[in-house]
């Protein structure tokens, strides 16, 4: 089972825990790992101040397919019976969810390291970009970091 | 062609349509092309190491081929910056 959401709704992540585990609910299901991701109060002392909100733009016609593709990647390297991806998109404050990555399967090893390759595959190969709200009311998009480039290419050497 | 992020924001334009010559075989051509027709890509584009790529909503390479197709021959080719999605 592959759900894969979009959407400029708040995140709970409770819920969609609990929906992996009850949609995973097959009697080989042993373990359910999950990632969540949170808008951070970042203040470096020289851009303005500490974030206050991201606004996340993405690619609409392309989003959907890109997730589906990192999801069933994740499929044929693990052997899962569950994964979730759920992206929030537009204004979010500090403190809210921005993305939540969960896999099911039958034992822990799969699910905490799918868990890890949705999210970071994610980073890297999802068309979406983050901007940042800082409190002096500058706003600046975010540039991409090498080491979550790094990251994602670690899964394809192992 | 459709933007994102910084590069539709500093370009002041979402999507439009571009007509490429022939000679515009590969991402790298059209962005060469561009830059050289309009001062405003020159502006945007000036460091292509800075970009990235989507041809018909999939990532690509600047030595991609914008069409095998002659016939119909339309793409749709996003251009924007590296993508930073997920958490900080």
């Amino acid at each position: 089972m592959i759900d894969i959401r979009v959407s400029p709704s708040p995140i709970d992540a409770g819920a969609e825990l609990a929906m992996i585990q009850s949609a995973s609910n097959t009697r080989s299901c042993g373990a359910v790992a999950s990632f969540t991701g949170i808008v951070r109060a970042d203040d470096d002392g020289e851009n303005g101040g500490a974030v206050t909100a991201i606004e996340l733009e993405h690619y609409p016609a392309m989003t959907q397919a890109a997730l589906h593709a990192i999801a069933q990647a994740a499929f044929a390297r693990w052997d899962l019976s569950g994964c979730t991806i759920v992206h929030r998109i537009g204004m979010i404050d500090v403190g809210e969810t921005v993305v939540f990555t969960g896999a099911a399967a039958s034992h822990r090893a799969s699910a905490l390291s799918a868990c890890a390759y949705l999210i970071d595959r994610l980073k890297s190969d999802a068309p979406f970009w983050k901007k940042e709200y800082r409190s002096n009311g500058e706003a600046q998009w975010v540039a991409a970091k090498a080491s979550d480039v790094t990251r994602a290419e670690h899964w394809e050497q192992d | 062609m459709v933007y994102f992020a910084s590069v539709r924001e500093d370009l002041g334009c979402d999507q439009e349509d571009i007509a490429f010559p022939p000679h515009a075989v590969t991402i790298a051509d059209c962005l060469q092309w561009m830059i050289a027709a309009d001062e405003r890509y020159a502006r945007v584009f000036a460091n292509p190491s800075k970009l990235r790529f989507a041809l018909d909503q999939r990532m690509a390479k600047p030595s991609d081929r914008i069409s095998s197709d002659s016939i119909s021959g339309a793409n749709e080719l996003a251009i924007f910056p590296p993508v930073t999605g997920g958490c900080l």
